[in-house]
């Protein structure tokens, strides 16, 4: 096999079938995947038995550089998406990934991206049951792009959204914010700063199911891109009412401050791709920062903040003076002055 | 110690703040007629909003954001030529992040750069020196853009350059200095200032003697400030203090990063490369005697302009926008007829609106309500 | 205007002595310290220094920055004496 990725290898010839299966199969292998079919068939009655509702949820990957400290754009494609249907209250069942990939790309590169997904997969315990594979010539793509799609079930008992947001809710984050943001900014830009920064990507199923049996959990998202500043902003939108956060409760890394402190940039805004914000009524409060506790992801889970009345996302500084807080109309770039 | 973190003590703010509030009370200041301070820096237009200082100061003390963010002044028809350099054939065009989103009439840099040219954010100009090392049949050309501050980084790039002979490494000047910009608006009609807190970053390069002029000539406090909670509200105290003792000094609350005589070094590497030459037009600002700043002679081989033959452009702006009052403190941002609809951070209209420390942007950012307009 | 933040030197270059890391909450950064220092008057590894575009602007004065803070403790012990404020440390 060639030492790169050339257009006969999406070109569904000899080249084709060579790389699904030496690279795909052997690391995705599963019973699905075996039976060589267009299509993957699932049992409707495995899927009732865990739930009454489906949960789907796509997503696309196309971060640069596409390997990082504490990932890679594999780990990310299956992630995402796994996370997009945990924050619904869904098991994550199945995935299907497409691949966009230049021409040129070494296959080695490939190789390891796929096997950081497959072992990924295992570990979110989902399982990558049908997929597509297109090249496109030199120049036509940055490396490669992957989307991934998912299913989940959604336990009859577990109700989560905005609409159940109430005035007096408190908010709470999983884990240290910007994380994931701070490391991509530094290398992307080649801003040339050392230190412990690293991704926080992780699929967050095994955190978020422990919520499932808590009365009073209302509504949870994941927060990604425009950082923990975008999910409350679409939780204002989503339940009509306020989040009010306090500055001085977000948990930071030393080093996503220090990052900030020279570049002049706001954790709030960065991407996030472990972290979970979740709006609890407050009887559960405590039991909810308990669980979270618990697993080694959620280990730094607080108390950021509330929900209030009046429509509008503040951030109270550090001696209790409210401003608003408005979402960034692009991405965080570094400054001088 | 951190020299952060001491310098926000909550505890440390509250007793400024009693103090403050007691020396007010033996001053004539009223809340009709309040102590105008103009805060000169950017940066501590940004720590007042970003902590409240505003908000938490009694309501005789009122603060006039001044002139010194150079993405605010900067011209947009120089943006125009940066682009234009941008666009030219194997050229990389290196920036400090501030200067992306500046739009000028072809747009903004990081709009052109989405355009596929060839434009780097850096953090240090010697970045942008490695970049010319690493890549010898391009043409880096840096945009030099800032106050005293940054221009002896500037300078010592500029110096390694020609040490190392390099022929593909080039720059853009913006520099502006602040001594002039300051006698500029200190004779303009109409300002209201009563006292004035000094840039300490930029005081760290040029010392505090060259402030002189203000308390001597015009009667005016001045002290240089830190930029945490704790140095601008001991900056506050200072102020109130000579004013109340009617003895009108340039004084340093920022001792421990500003040494009275400023660095004497930087100061020497500025002389070496740059030259304080001709009159630069600023946004907001209009034409200020003797703010151009040029490479000087020996040095001119490196001067972008020069060795691509750039053009000149000069934009009107909109007869409506204000952004020349509120640089001078004669509005505040919120009078201006542009500010929260044609302009506002998503789509700025003047530079005061896209530098985060811009008073529109900061203005916009950290208000505390609806928009009143 | 500028962003300048205090660093700590962690390391210096012993080949270029211009060239040092300097580290804020265990981020580190390649910075240039000409400015600050030369061979008559060395900078040590463990001295703070205020960063600004990747150069060292100024040490810090951790004695003045003491004698700030002392003011204010000062204030809070006693009866408020601002005069004290005006008098730089010699």
């Amino acid at each position: 096999m060639l030492k790169t990725i050339s257009l006969a290898h999406g070109g569904g010839g000899l080249a084709s079938t060579q790389l699904i299966e030496q690279v795909f199969m052997r690391a995705f292998n599963n019973p699905f995947l075996q039976t060589h079919e267009d299509q993957a068939k699932i049992a409707l009655t495995e899927l009732t038995q865990l739930g009454n509702r489906l949960a789907f949820s796509t997503d696309s990957y196309v971060i640069d550089p596409i390997f990082f400290p504490g990932g890679d754009i594999g780990k990310l494609a299956v992630c995402g998406t796994v996370n997009d249907l945990a924050v619904g209250g869904a098991i994550p069942l199945y995935l299907s990934c497409g691949f966009i990939i230049e021409e040129g790309l070494p296959l080695d590169t490939l190789q390891n991206i796929v096997n950081s997904m497959a072992q990924t997969a295992k570990d979110a315990g989902v399982t990558i049951i049908t997929g597509d594979t297109k090249v496109v010539p030199h120049g036509a793509a940055d490396k490669i792009f992957i989307n991934t799609a998912g299913i989940g079930t959604i336990p009859t008992h577990v109700n989560w959204g905005m609409t159940h947001i109430k005035k007096g809710d408190k908010i709470i984050v999983s884990g240290t914010v910007g994380d994931h943001g701070a490391t991509i900014l530094n290398i992307r830009e080649k801003l040339g700063l050392i230190g412990a920064l690293s991704s926080d990507c992780a699929p967050l199923y095994q955190l978020i199911r422990q919520l499932h049996a808590i009365e009073g959990v209302r509504a949870l998202r994941d927060a990604t891109r425009g950082g923990v500043n975008a999910v409350l902003h679409e939780f204002m939108q989503g339940s009509g009412l306020g989040m009010q956060i306090k500055e001085s409760e977000l948990p930071l890394q030393p080093t996503v401050r220090g990052l900030c402190e020279l570049l002049g940039l706001d954790p709030l805004n960065f991407a996030n791709e472990g972290k979970v914000v979740i709006v609890v009524s407050p009887d559960c409060e405590q039991r909810v920062l308990q669980l979270l506790h618990s697993h080694p992801l959620g280990i730094n889970a607080c108390v950021i903040g509330e929900v209030v009345a009046k429509k509008q996302v503040t951030l109270q500084g550090l001696y209790g003076i409210e401003r608003l807080l408005d979402l960034p109309h692009n991405e965080p770039l570094p400054r001088i002055c | 110690m951190q020299f952060i973190d001491e310098f926000r003590d909550p505890n440390a703010v509250k007793l400024l703040l009693n103090k403050i509030n007691a020396l007010v009370k033996q001053t004539q200041f009223t809340q009709d007629s309040p102590l105008n301070i103009m805060e000169v820096c950017g940066g501590h237009t940004h720590a007042i909003f970003k902590f409240g200082l505003d908000r938490l100061l009694p309501p005789e003390i009122n603060f006039i954001h001044g002139p010194g963010c150079p993405v605010c002044v900067l011209p947009m028809g120089r943006i125009d030529t940066c682009i234009d350099i941008a666009k030219l054939p194997d050229v990389i065009f290196c920036t400090f992040g501030d200067a992306m989103r500046v739009p000028g009439q072809q747009g903004s840099l990081l709009a052109t750069r989405g355009q596929g040219y060839d434009i780097r954010i850096i953090y240090s100009p010697l970045d942008a020196l490695t970049l010319a090392k690493r890549n010898p049949q391009k043409q880096i050309v840096l945009f030099g853009l800032g106050f005293e501050t940054t221009m002896p980084g500037i300078a010592l790039t500029i110096q390694q350059a020609k040490q190392q002979q390099l022929t593909n490494f080039s720059l853009l000047c913006q520099h502006i200095s602040i001594i002039p910009t300051l006698k500029a608006l200190l004779t303009l009609p109409n300002i209201k200032i009563d006292a004035f807190l000094g840039p300490g970053h930029l005081s760290m390069i040029i010392g505090v003697k060259p402030y002189q002029f203000i308390s001597e000539n015009y009667a005016k406090p001045v002290v240089i400030s830190g930029f945490e909670p704790v140095d601008m509200l001991q900056s506050v105290v200072m102020i109130l203090m000579q004013l109340i003792r009617q003895q009108y000094l340039v004084e340093n609350q920022y001792r421990r990063i500003v040494a009275d005589q400023g660095n004497l070094l930087a100061q020497a590497v500025i002389k070496q490369v740059f030259t304080l030459q001709g009159n630069d037009e600023w946004r907001g600002l209009g034409e200020i005697l003797g703010s151009g700043v040029r490479l000087s002679k020996e040095y001119q081989e490196f001067d972008a302009e020069l060795r691509f033959n750039t053009k000149h452009y000069s934009h009107q702006d909109d007869p409506n926008a204000r952004c020349g009052d509120v640089l001078t403190g004669r509005s505040k941002p919120i009078n201006c007829p542009l500010f929260g609809k044609k302009c506002t951070p998503q789509s700025a209209y003047g530079a005061l609106m896209v530098s985060s420390e811009g008073a529109c942007a900061a203005y916009y950012q950290y208000r505390q309500g609806d928009l009143i307009c | 205007m500028c962003i300048g933040i205090p660093c700590q030197i962690v390391s210096i270059d012993n080949h270029a002595p211009n060239i040092a890391i300097a580290e804020v909450n265990g981020i580190g950064r390649q910075i240039d310290i000409s400015l600050v220092a030369n061979s008559n008057n060395p900078i040590t590894v463990g001295q703070w220094v205020l960063v600004h575009v990747g150069f060292a602007m100024s040490i810090l004065d951790e004695d003045e920055a003491k004698h700030t803070l002392s003011i204010l403790n000062a204030m809070q012990e006693e009866e408020p004496d601002v005069s004290v404020l005006f008098i730089g440390k010699e």
